[in-house]
């Protein structure tokens, strides 16, 4: 590969620790760069400790390996294009993934765009992904390491932006990644990974959004019978699929698990029931992005993802209308509008689309969702 | 490829004198706290009394004038805070309005704002003009309005290099009897400072900014005016500053101060040839620059320029000259290094897509026109590309 004016962008992470170490192995130019995205503190100065503790490493990461390092804001975009969409989503009865939002509209678009005017050729991440340059372009792969793949919060990306992305970490494990951090001496080496949405540190999403949204309470019923079961303080405060942390007052007759099974923006109910009513097997997904050539109306045979971490799921899609519609081989247990459907053949990500309504098992008159 | 660098960023440190060096290796050879009463004690304690009287005679002060201290933002803390408690119990009052401007450092500016946030003060923040003057009146009209503790406006300003009237400021502030206190740190050096003449109640100097070490400062007092301390121990400096005194650093700082005064005339006129220089250059290789702040001459600091580069972000700007080999600045206060508009352009009234396109170049000794043509050959490219940047983003 040519030596490249490479961005790396360095979360303070031992991931982006690492696949910065190894760009600049490549014999790349680059240069470091901890983006700020979120400013926890009310009157908009200063940021959380936990945040700062990150750029710190990953400025110490930098100075180790003797590059530049900067921090860009991009706080006022994230608030604006993640933070906001995360709360309108929601309060419109929405799943969104903050995460593969913040790909597309600030690490591959707005940090992108940015480095590429500066005079830089690309922007690499420590995501668990691969680049592989076939006949049509430009592909994303799935990582080696099944556990940590990362593909699916980066199904978002376009030919071009992936034309100018680079995943160093893909081909190996996430233990390989550790031990390599260790060689190599840097500070992040046993950092614990975030699992949590960074600007919901604690966790508690439903807290977050009562507070960001305000209470809104409503009833929670038996999806069969009507029956009021119990209160919520806000349809977003429960997602489809959800079992645990519902409060119900009446329990089962027969003491079986009851689920988020549907919710009604318009009246504030939140349906629960029967695992078996979770189940679709088919999905209509808008707004398409795709990585390479875009689906046609003839159906061809892909794998379906709904969730970071899911298992993949057997199934045919075709564009109809603008719209992906996933015929479902297994049925996916539990999946909310907003949410992703990432299809892929093999391991080549051909695109993703946000579901809009699914189908139950046996009930394909009816849609359910938004 | 080892890339030349070039050095525009003497606002913020500059390299230490070698005489200011050697002074500092010299004295840290010796042991000895100069509170001690033994003969080592008193040895400390002698490098540290003619270190005060060196400091005192070249600022046409009086030795029992000059506190040592920690550095700058000691100093302006200990000024605003010591004499906003002190007044508040001389005067027997819960609140007393704190005067200063909107374009002081962040050093001066957040104890004020803190003051008013914890301590009842009431904040008067002047705007400046256009080119980031203070109005005397508009000081004269806040202290008319009775019940001011304390005047604070700096001699000099430290990103568009605007000097102030602080001859009249300190001479109304007489008049109403209201202390007056003035942060020199960037005039230290550059401009003649006659402290004897000027008679305020404190005034702030670093010793980094003119060749000494860093950590060490003084605030030149008023004897006969009170601070309320705000660290307490020992009781040294008066009681007014506890804390060992760090004789090999006051030792270096007085012998930066000398060097420096003593200097000021010929450093004075090469600074403004420079900036002469540096101003034309830019303005050549980038004809949309806007030069910020008061004409070069007698009312701007002869080592300072400051640029806004329209169409552009100021952090883009810095990060493809360092890249190129030039240290400069956005002149903006950071956390974690977020670049923040200039608060000092917004309060000359500059908008904040302007303020935030804003770089400082500023000088020092070893400062050169091969340099500057470095920078000037530099620019052109960098905005172009640092253009193409801010109009892909917001």
């Amino acid at each position: 590969m040519s030596r490249l004016r490479v961005i790396s962008a360095m979360s303070g992470g031992v991931d982006s620790s690492v696949a910065t170490a190894r760009m600049i192995d490549q014999g790349h130019e680059v240069v470091g760069i901890h983006l700020a995205l979120s400013r926890t503190d009310s009157n908009g100065k200063g940021r959380g400790c936990c945040t700062l503790d990150d750029a710190r490493d990953a400025r110490r990461v930098a100075d180790k390996l003797g590059i530049p390092f900067y921090v860009w804001d991009f706080s006022t975009e994230f608030a604006e294009s993640v933070m906001d969409n995360f709360h309108s989503e929601y309060e419109q009865g929405r799943t969104p993934n903050p995460c593969l939002r913040c790909n597309e509209k600030i690490k591959f678009s707005a940090v992108l765009d940015r480095a590429l005017a500066l005079g830089f050729d690309a922007v690499a991440t420590g995501h668990y992904a691969q680049i592989e340059h076939g006949p049509g372009g430009v592909e994303l792969h799935r990582a080696i390491d099944p556990l940590k793949d990362q593909s699916y919060v980066l199904g978002v990306l376009t030919q071009e932006q992936l034309a100018h992305s680079l995943f160093p970490l893909g081909g190996e494990t996430k233990v390989q990644i550790r031990e390599e951090a260790l060689e190599r001496d840097l500070i992040t080496a046993k950092k614990p990974d975030s699992h949590d949405i960074c600007f919901i540190p604690d966790g508690d999403t439903a807290g977050y959004l009562v507070r960001k949204l305000g209470e809104q309470p409503g009833d929670i019923t038996d999806a069969t019978t009507g029956e009021v079961l119990g209160q919520h303080s806000g349809t977003f405060t429960v997602t489809i699929g959800q079992r645990r942390g519902l409060n119900l007052t009446v329990p089962a007759e027969d003491g079986a698990p009851r689920y988020v099974v549907d919710i009604d923006r318009e009246s504030g109910t939140v349906m629960v029931g029967a695992p078996e009513l979770l189940d679709v097997d088919f999905i209509c997904a808008i707004n398409p992005i795709w990585a390479g050539a875009p689906l046609g109306v003839e159906p061809i045979e892909v794998s379906a993802q709904v969730r970071a971490h899911a298992e993949p799921v057997p199934a045919s899609a075709r564009v109809v209308g603008g719209e992906l519609h996933i015929d479902l081989y297994e049925p996916i247990r539990g999946l909310a509008p907003g949410q992703a459907a990432v299809i892929y053949v093999g391991t080549k990500v051909l695109g993703s689309a946000t579901v809009a309504s699914t189908n139950r098992v046996g009930q394909h008159a009816s849609k359910t969702g938004v | 490829m080892t890339v030349q660098r070039v050095y525009l960023d003497h606002a913020a440190t500059t390299s230490m004198l070698p005489q200011a060096r050697a002074a500092w290796l010299e004295v840290s050879e010796q042991v000895g706290n100069a509170s001690s009463l033994h003969a080592s004690g008193r040895a400390a304690r002698q490098v540290v009394e003619s270190s005060r009287e060196s400091i005192a005679g070249d600022l046409g002060t009086r030795p029992s004038a000059v506190i040592f201290t920690g550095g700058g933002t000691e100093s302006d803390n200990l000024a605003i805070k010591g004499l906003y408690w002190a007044r508040r119990a001389q005067l027997e009052k819960q609140s007393l309005t704190v005067v200063t401007s909107g374009i002081e450092h962040h050093a001066v500016l957040d104890p004020v704002v803190w003051l008013g946030a914890h301590e009842d003060a009431d904040v008067r923040l002047l705007n400046t003009d256009a080119q980031g003057r203070v109005n005397p009146e508009d000081v004269e009209s806040a202290l008319a309005a009775g019940g001011v503790a304390l005047v604070s406006i700096m001699w000099a300003n430290n990103e568009i290099g605007a000097v102030q009237p602080v001859q009249e400021l300190a001479r109304i502030c007489r008049k109403y009897d209201v202390p007056f206190h003035t942060d020199a740190v960037q005039a230290l050096g550059q401009l003649p400072l006659d402290l004897g003449a000027l008679n305020a109640a404190a005034v702030t100097i670093s010793s980094h900014k003119i060749g000494g070490p860093v950590g060490v400062g003084a605030l030149i007092v008023d004897p006969a005016v009170k601070f309320t301390p705000i660290q307490h121990g020992g009781g040294q400096e008066r009681e007014i500053r506890s804390g060992t005194l760090d004789p090999a650093s006051i030792a270096a700082f007085a012998v930066a101060v000398q060097y420096s005064v003593s200097r000021l005339d010929e450093h004075a006129t090469a600074m403004r040839d420079l900036q002469e220089y540096l101003v034309s250059a830019v303005t050549s290789a980038v004809p949309d620059a806007i030069f910020n702040g008061p004409p070069p001459g007698e009312m701007r600091l002869p080592n300072n320029t400051h640029f806004s580069f329209p169409g552009c972000e100021g952090d883009s700007l810095l990060m493809l000259l360092d890249a190129a080999g030039v240290d400069c600045s956005t002149g903006s206060a950071c956390t974690a290094g977020i670049p923040e508009p200039s608060h000092v352009l917004l309060s000359m009234g500059v908008p904040e897509k302007t303020a935030r396109a804003s770089l400082r170049f500023s000088l020092g000794r070893d400062s050169s026109k091969e340099g500057i043509d470095h920078l000037a050959k530099a620019l052109p490219g960098v905005v172009e590309r640092a253009k193409r940047a801010g109009s892909v983003s917001t």
